[in-house]
């Protein structure tokens, strides 16, 4: 039965990406259309109130300046916000100020859309914070990787600029997040997620003991969570948290909010490159390695553990342990896979209590960063192997490398080298040197393999922007809210800007007409140079590390 | 491409020669242009130290292993400089053959009327020299008197002289080469270390290659892999730290090593110096690698028809007779007219009575008075021992000789020749005195397969246009039976410019051939501009390619060479990269097993031991660049088809070839190892 509802979760995305894909392409192509009747008065009021009457077309520089002022205003102020929190309205539950670091953790953690948590969201924010933060940067934050992608697909199929980031960014939030948001809230709410801004509850227990009960605007929160492939949990626990995901329907509801707008991307792509195709071959590489990696996780899950199996306790229900009884292994399974391909970061199991086997696939998911990918960034990085594909393999047709009509040279192989490097050093530099200290060592709460798998975790859960913890590490020291706040801005920001130069550098070429002697990108052939492509130079990197820490764990689990 | 000539790949003198230089390129200096080899050679440096002083290191232990990765890291580095010596090599021989001819030549040079005999190396742009047979061109000028027929063979390697004289399109002559008749004189073009030979030396010694744009890019990738693997293996050390697991350093340099694409980083110039020696070899002097790179971007070629599509003579085809008169007789007297005709013209015109098989009485011509063709009359013939005046020419003239002597002009006269006309053929009238018999179809011949090529063209995605200074009818004629995409007719030379323009604004790329000064600006407007040798300076000077043959036609095998040098480093570059698999699997649980045993699971191959998987491993990582070596000076072989076909078919190769060959050479090479160990 579990294939078969996961397999149903499948089957509905497939129906939705092709009427999300155009939707995409019709906020995005700048050509008149129906939807401007609905939102166009509204935006146009925004362009005037923030004096943008003649939205033009930016160059990339204009466009990357633009994207970075606007988050660094974004960090400055929530930053104050939320050291000042305690004298802010809105804090029935007198929530003081955040420490320093965690601040520092927390703000980036939101703007890059990474949403790692290391304080809990009960204790340790007030309602202002939840809303004028946290809900806020949900929104912006993935408006900011919508508009970067949207921009990089013009640069490469040859628009005739970049785009206007401010306009790409209201329009994200107008047309897109908002109304999708308020959907998604009223559905969640209607299936009894709370929302209110009441303080929590104090209840008595029946052995009369008392107990508080955090509640409050959480549908509103959750939603925007998924659609932003956010991730950051109203609650600690996130979405194993009954309030946030109370049933396998708000789980399915919530895994194609993460999933739809990342999986609608490349046939937006498609669109843009007026060649559907390219869209669907760029689907059907995402789609594939998704579907091995969860097959992987899916068949570990249900497999149990191979220890707790040997000792002779009843394993037909698979390893449940750290899992939500009401989702079972298929709904945890397909949920861990969701989060981490399109790096949401959301959680609706432990992922620290996955089989060795099975944590492979959350953390294979977020080293390859491609495989849907959040709000934008995975299309980016796909497309970015696409490039690289084509400039391996391009030269076996005796042509030099081109992508949709344009050379690939020098200065794009230079700019693709930053973004291929960027990832595997921030991952693994900080996970080499976390152990190399003792203020590193000292957070592993499980030594051995398992506990190396929590630092590697931890860090390509930053680098990916993806947020979700590996938990089980003490977290929350100025070692870890510092480190891992970097790796998330470097992960971030330094890709985006190298791609959008790419992008920069691909729209100034005259496009080469296309022949038959023209290496195709559009058929099955390029999906496999894709995948290899993506396994050889993106995955192979991470063997050594995947191989000592959870590959390790399984086989001296046996 | 059968008929590039097949050189020897390996002969003594260039081997030996290679095998000194790859020790000579040890110098990090040098090896630092190659950052892949040179992490290597750093990498074999390290292990040189701990082989060196064991007890420093604490490596006394592993002594033995120790100086057999150090070994192999040498060899590896050897290798890969062995096979950019032998590409250079190649070019050297080449070179020196090239500078035998260049020795210091005297020189008669004008000097104010007189005639002084100075040093070639004296020569200076603008010097005048007087040539006389059996004396060497002393530099790179043009004719400014007289005709002689000059042996270009020092150059060109062809062996029958060809003329050069004042004025025209072949005017242009080449330092080292000799007059082996008459006198010419020449003014001097190219001061001392500029000429042709000079540059044609640089080029193929290769010292002033430069990397062409999509070997920088290409670069550019193999340095950021390196250094994604340098970051994996030295993070590699603490982490596996941190379990109890030691790496020691010579295994991490070993998997470094082997994870570097070296041999796509070993092969790299040697595959761009091949493909260049490739296009000399043809006898084609590229200027550079990218003229060579953009050749096989080629989108569209322009292509002259006289000479390149066509023979350029026009050859007797058919006889056409017109009014009551029979082809027999028609072929009769065209044979009679044509019988002292030296002219291609006429020739052929025999040839095609003979092959026809028409009688004709040759006696007629003897004692017979040769009447020479004229401007003025556009006719020639005999006239004959008996009176009887025999003559063939252009259609017009022949009516009005004959209405001149009261002879009738047949009905269907015009409207045969019409017909001719508008087939691209040019009619010749034969009469004898006031007889009008018929007409000589001649026809401008496609050269014997140009249709398959253009077929071949085509199925690459390359357009054929074909320039003519012939009227739009014939040039239809002509375009149709050669099967070229498009043609100009009646194209001037700003036409060729205009029509290279417009393909270039549409983003594509451009080659064309050229000889005259006024193909010049063309040529350097075109992406590929392949000048004739015999051409003038000027068109030779705006080219990026010169053609020594002066062959306009092997352009279609320059496309074809780039091509081919792009697939050899886009197919080498993928089998290096495919190799990696493998190689993981062979180091990651051999490093690993000592101290996890569990992991001996992971030797899906079954090698014998860590340590003989480990220098299998990196055997099989050094012994494949020189296994490739051929392959790489080769190219890889190349048959014209479309794109999906071509990459589906060097994918398979190249790239499963590329996972798969390893896991089999480590396999092998770990049977052998493990006899040892």
């Amino acid at each position: 039965m579990g294939i078969v509802q996961i397999a149903a979760v499948i089957v509905i995305l497939l129906l939705l990406v092709k009427p999300v894909g155009t939707y995409l392409y019709h906020v995005f192509s700048n050509e008149p259309s129906r939807t401007d009747r609905i939102f166009g008065g509204f935006e146009r009021g925004i362009f005037k109130l923030s004096g943008l009457k003649n939205r033009e077309g930016m160059t990339w520089k204009g466009y990357a300046i633009s994207f970075l002022g606007t988050n660094i205003v974004l960090v400055a102020f929530s930053y104050l916000f939320l050291r000042l929190q305690g004298a802010l309205p809105m804090n029935p539950n007198g929530t003081g100020g955040m420490e320093q670091s965690l601040t520092f953790n927390t703000v980036i953690s939101f703007m890059t859309n990474t949403n790692l948590q290391h304080y809990s969201g009960e204790t340790g924010l007030s309602y202002f914070s939840q809303m004028a933060v946290i809900t806020m940067m949900m929104f912006t934050s993935a408006a900011s990787g919508f508009s970067v992608a949207v921009a990089f697909v013009r640069g490469i199929t040859g628009r005739d600029t970049v785009g206007n980031f401010f306009e790409d960014f209201v329009k994200s939030i107008t047309r897109i997040f908002l109304p999708l948001a308020l959907l998604v809230t009223l559905v969640l709410v209607a299936l009894q997620v709370p929302q209110t801004l009441q303080p929590s509850l104090h209840v008595t227990t029946l052995e009369g003991g008392s107990q508080q009960i955090a509640i409050g605007p959480v549908a509103s929160l959750e939603s925007i969570k998924h659609l932003g492939t956010n991730g950051g949990g109203f609650f600690g626990a996130n979405s194993a948290h009954p309030f946030e995901n109370p049933s396998p329907l708000t789980n399915v509801i919530e895994i194609l909010s993460m999933w739809t707008l990342p999986a609608s991307l490349p046939y937006m792509y498609g669109l843009f490159a007026k060649n559907k195709r390219q869209g669907w071959m760029i689907f059907s590489a995402m789609m594939t390695l998704f579907v091995l990696l969860l097959g992987l996780n899916y068949y570990a899950e249900t497999a149990g553990n191979p220890a707790i199996n040997a000792m002779g306790i009843d394993a037909s229900q698979g390893s449940m342990e750290g899992k939500e009884v009401r989702f079972g292994i298929a709904q945890s399974s397909l949920f861990t896979a969701v989060t981490t391909a399109a790096t949401t970061g959301s959680v609706n199991n432990m992922h620290d209590t996955l089989t060795p086997l099975g944590s492979i696939t959350p953390l294979s998911l977020m080293m390859l960063n491609n495989v849907f990918g959040g709000k934008g960034v995975g299309l980016v990085n796909m497309l970015m192997y696409a490039i690289l594909g084509v400039f391996l393999c391009g030269l076996m047709v005796g042509r030099t490398p081109e992508f949709l009509g344009r050379k690939i040279e020098a200065r794009e192989m230079k700019l693709i080298a930053i973004a291929i490097l960027i990832h595997p050093l921030i991952i693994l530099a900080p996970t080499a040197a976390a152990f190399l200290t003792e203020l590193g060592k000292g957070s592993i709460s499980n030594p051995g393999f398992h506990g190396m798998t929590q630092v590697l975790y931890e860090f390509t859960s930053s680098a990916a922007n993806n947020g979700s913890g590996f938990e089980g590490l003490a977290d929350n020291t100025t070692f870890w809210n510092v480190l891992t706040g970097i790796v998330m801005l470097l992960g971030r920001y330094v890709s985006i800007i190298a791609m959008l130069a790419v992008a920069g550098s691909m729209i100034r070429k005259k496009p080469v007409p296309e022949t038959i002697g023209t290496f195709r990108t559009d058929n099955g052939l390029f999906t496999g140079i894709l995948i290899g492509t993506v396994l050889i130079i993106g995955a192979l990197t991470f063997l050594p590390v995947v191989v000592l820490g959870p590959v390790a764990e399984y086989l001296t689990l046996r | 491409m059968s008929t590039i000539p097949k050189k020897k790949l390996l002969t003594g003198p260039i081997l030996q020669s290679a095998v000194k230089d790859s020790f000579m390129k040890l110098n990090p200096v040098t090896l630092m242009k190659n950052p892949v080899m040179f992490v290597v050679e750093i990498g074999t440096i390290v292990v040189l130290m701990m082989v060196l002083a064991p007890g420093y290191f604490h490596t006394e232990d592993s002594i033995g292993f120790n100086i057999t990765v150090f070994l192999i890291l040498l060899v590896t580095v050897l290798f890969a400089n062995f096979a950019e010596a032998l590409a250079e090599g190649r070019g050297k021989a080449q070179a020196d053959t090239l500078k035998k001819t260049k020795q210091d030549i005297s020189a008669n040079k004008l000097v104010g009327g007189a005639v002084k005999i100075v040093s070639s190396s004296d020569l200076r742009k603008g010097d005048i020299v007087v040539i006389s047979q059996g004396e060497l061109i002393p530099g790179d000028g043009e004719v400014i008197e007289g005709l002689a027929s000059v042996d270009e063979s020092a150059i060109t390697g062809e062996s029958a002289p060809v003329i050069k004289e004042a004025g025209g399109d072949f005017n242009s002559v080449t330092g080292g080469t000799r007059v082996v008749s008459d006198q010419i004189k020449v003014r001097i073009t190219s001061d001392p270390g500029e000429s042709f030979l000079d540059r044609m030396i640089s080029l193929v010694e290769g010292a002033k290659r430069q990397k062409t744009p999509n070997e920088i890019a290409l670069n550019t990738l193999l340095i950021s892999l390196t250094i994604i693997f340098l970051i994996v293996v030295v993070t590699l050390r603490p982490i596996a730290a941190y379990l109890n697991v030691d790496l020691e350093i010579p295994v991490l340099i070993a998997l470094l090593v082997c994870l570097i694409p070296t041999t796509i980083g070993g092969l790299l110039s040697a595959i761009g110096i091949a493909g260049m020696d490739r296009v000399t070899q043809f006898n084609v002097l590229a200027m550079s690698g990218k003229a060579v790179e953009a050749a096989g971007d080629i989108n569209t070629m322009i292509l002259d028809k006289t000479g390149t599509i066509t023979f350029g003579n026009r050859m007797a085809s058919e006889f056409v007779p017109v009014g009551n008169e029979n082809e027999a007789e028609l072929a009769g007297w065209a044979a009679v007219s044509s019988l002292k005709d030296e002219t291609p013209e006429g020739r052929s015109v025999i040839e095609l009575i003979k092959k026809q098989g028409h009688p004709y009485q040759a006696v007629l011509a003897e004692e017979a008075e040769i009447i020479e063709f004229r401007a003025e009359t556009r006719m020639s013939g005999l006239d004959l021992k008996d009176g009887r005046k025999v003559r063939k020419g252009a259609v017009d003239s022949m009516k009005r000789w004959v209405s001149s002597q009261g002879g009738q002009i047949p009905d269907n006269l015009d409207k045969r020749s019409n017909e001719i006309a508008g087939k691209g053929g040019t009619p010749l009238a034969v009469a004898v005195d006031d007889r009008i018999f018929g007409l000589i179809y001649l026809k401008d011949t496609v050269k014997p397969g140009m249709k398959e090529r253009f077929d071949e063209l085509r199925k690459m995605g390359i357009k054929t246009i074909m320039c003519t200074g012939d009227n739009p009818l014939t040039a239809a004629t002509i375009a149709a039976e050669a099967g070229v995409d498009g043609f100009i007719a009646e194209s001037t030379p700003e036409n060729k410019i205009e029509v290279i323009r417009r393909e270039q604004q549409e983003g594509k790329l451009v080659a064309m051939t050229g000889d005259g000064t006024n193909d010049a600006p063309a040529l350097a407007q075109a992406d590929v501009g392949l000048a004739m040798n015999s051409g003038t300076s000027a068109a030779k000077e705006a080219a990026n390619m010169v053609d020594l043959d002066s062959d306009p036609s092997k352009i279609i095998e320059v496309v074809a060479i780039g091509k081919q040098l792009l697939m050899t480093r886009g197919a080498l570059t993928t089998f290096s990269i495919a190799n990696d698999i493998a190689k993981y699997f062979a180091i990651i649980p051999a490093m690993f097993t000592l101290a996890i045993p569990e992991m001996e699971v992971l030797n899906v191959m079954g090698l014998g031991s860590p340590s003989s998987a480990i220098i299998s491993a990196l055997i099989f990582n050094a012994i494949i660049i020189p296994l490739l070596i051929p392959l790489a000076m080769r190219g890889v072989s190349y048959k014209p088809m479309s794109s999906v076909k071509l990459l589906r078919r060097n994918i398979f190769i190249y790239g499963f070839g590329g996972v798969l060959v390893p896991f089999l050479g480590i396999k092998l090479i770990d049977m052998l190892v493990s006899i040892w160990i």
